[in-house]
């Protein structure tokens, strides 16, 4: 199968506010449209930091600082003259516990809508409705839209979360631990729907979980202390390691 | 039944005192309707209940009481005062909470809950000898040029300003409650997991659509209890109000009248008191003013509860 490039990272520093050591040091990994890359790696190993920076997260708290490139379709999304706006309606993203919004089923999916302006109450309902089935939701809560998002159960509040971010029809989509918040149905749940995912989005997942990794993505990146150890399909990965840390990581020695 | 017979002898009398403690405060709210009641009982039966309640004289000349009068100011100052202090005291939360640079949010916080802590006598005088003349001078003639020219509205600007009337009441009394909503609301925003303001964030919603779509809502059982507790405040609030109100006994439209509220008829009044219809009457305020307090804070908490349950859904 041929692949395209979606988002590329090109020696790619991270430092945290006050600190003179890099967070991540010279990560250099691709991202290929409409398939799933998978970051692993133990606790602190930088793996949500990296995931944050593709949609700049981190500049919500002042003092962070990136060096080198990120690539958004040849486009350096690091520039500072950016809009952070519009960069995260192409970058979507999902994280570690379900967050609905204070306010009814209908309207947490349609917020990414509403505050891009879209007032058509039949464009909204039927956006609406179309992530909702998206994201395998749309059954369950077809007839309580109005109810608030908070009475749904875990599994079905990260699902929602997920239509929301689809609502916005995004290019790139960011799980951030997706499930380590849930319970084994709904785990299996939202990894089926990952995998159905990349038929429309292109998908970056960080996960704790081996073989969640190894289930749902088609790229993995191992990282270690900062640095991306190794990158490759997902099988080659899980089979034949070209890294001893990466043999040993996934082989349970340590992490 | 007989796990309460295994009870350690310890753990009795641990209950039985911590029962008695709990009872002593049934106890003093029940006394003190009690003694209310007993000490008004005359002017009870002299004037009636609603009679009472909707006479706005009040003449110890002629012997002729009436609550009215005092009723109103109370619940003019009481309305006014949080309608000006809610608005300010949400945008001192939110600067603090979402807006200031790190270094001034302890400083400021601080400062606010200082404003809490100065005795009321103070504000009482601040307020007779600093604000009242700028009010008279600079503010109500400002009011009246503008809002005054307004049909309808302008009714509640007219008359001479001097400074000593309702409105002055209500802003020393919005200066009391500020810090008690303004300090309960900033804990409630941040109560806001963090986690979900970043998704509003990734969302690509702007800073203020965050404010306004998220910590607000998250935060407003939290908003309303200090609401609550700020309006209670102000209905029992006694020595700030006393100074700039001017103890007139009259219902007026315009907030540019003096008036008084019951708290501040029973602080000057009790020393003249020296007939026992006067005394009565007195003590009937003090009742009224209880029972209006209680009712209102019941309500209040009833209020939140259900709020809660619709909230936890």
């Amino acid at each position: 199968m041929s692949e395209n490039l979606k988002m590329q990272v090109k020696n790619f520093y991270f430092y945290y506010a006050g600190s003179k050591e890099p967070a991540l040091k010279n990560i250099n990994m691709p991202i290929y449209e409409n398939r799933v890359t998978a970051l692993i790696g133990p606790s602190g190993c930088g793996k949500t930091t990296l995931l944050r920076s593709f949609n700049r997260m981190h500049d919500l708290y002042p003092g962070n600082r990136y060096e080198g490139e990120i690539l958004l379709d040849g486009e350096n999304i690091l520039r500072e003259d950016i809009d952070l706006i519009d960069l995260r309606s192409r970058v979507g993203m999902v994280f570690q516990k379900p967050t609905p919004f204070p306010m009814s089923i209908f309207d947490n999916v349609a917020y990414g809508l509403k505050i891009r302006g879209i007032k058509d109450k039949t464009e909204l309902s039927e956006r609406v409705e179309k992530a909702l089935k998206q994201a395998a939701l749309w059954d369950e809560v077809k007839d309580r839209l109005n109810e608030p998002a908070s009475g749904m159960s875990g599994g079905q509040q990260q699902r929602l979360v997920i239509a929301r971010a689809l609502a916005v029809e995004p290019e790139v989509l960011l799980f951030d631990e997706p499930t380590s918040a849930l319970d084994p149905i709904s785990t299996a749940k939202i990894e089926e729907l990952v995998v159905q995912l990349k038929e429309n989005v292109t998908i970056v997942i960080v996960t704790h979980n081996m073989q969640q990794a190894a289930r749902v993505s088609d790229y993995t990146g191992f990282m270690y202390m900062g640095e991306l150890i190794e990158f490759d399909k997902t099988d080659i990965i899980f089979t034949s390691p070209k890294e001893k840390l990466t043999e040993q990581y996934i082989s349970g020695k340590f992490g | 039944m007989k796990r309460f017979i295994k009870l350690p002898i310890t753990d009795i009398i641990f209950a039985l005192i911590s029962f008695s403690a709990s009872f002593i405060v049934l106890t003093l709210i029940f006394s003190t309707i009690l003694v209310l009641y007993n000490e008004s009982s005359l002017a009870i039966h002299r004037f009636g209940i609603l009679n009472f309640i909707f006479t706005v004289d009040w003449d110890p000349v002629r012997e002729v009481f009436g609550a009215a009068s005092s009723l109103y100011g109370t619940l003019v100052t009481t309305v006014l005062s949080l309608l000006i202090a809610i608005p300010i005291s949400i945008g001192i939360a939110i600067f603090l909470t979402e807006i200031s640079p790190h270094i001034m949010k302890t400083p400021v916080g601080i400062a606010i809950e200082m404003l809490a802590a100065i005795p009321s006598i103070i504000y009482g005088m601040w307020g007779l000898f600093t604000l009242a003349p700028i009010m008279a001078n600079y503010i109500e003639p400002a009011l009246q040029a503008t809002l005054g020219k307004v049909p309808v509205i302008g009714k509640l600007f007219e008359g001479t300003p001097m400074g000593i009337d309702l409105f002055t009441a209500s802003v020393i009394l919005s200066i009391m409650i500020t810090p008690f909503i303004a300090s309960i609301a900033r804990d409630s925003f941040n109560l806001t997991p963090n986690i979900v303001k970043e998704s509003a964030y990734a969302l690509g919603a702007t800073h203020w659509e965050v404010i306004r779509d998220v910590v607000i809502p998250y935060a407003k059982l939290g908003v309303y209890g200090g609401i609550v507790l700020a309006l209670g405040r102000a209905l029992g609030e006694t020595m700030a109000v006393a100074f700039v109100l001017g103890n007139n006994h009259q219902i007026t439209l315009s907030l540019f009248e003096a008036a008084a509220t019951i708290t501040v008829t029973l602080a000057n009044e009790f020393t003249e008191a020296d007939t026992d219809i006067y005394l009565s009457s007195l003590f009937y305020l003090a009742l009224i003013l209880f029972v209006l307090s209680f009712v209102v804070l019941a309500a209040a908490k009833i209020f939140l509860l259900r709020a809660e349950k619709g909230y936890s859904r």
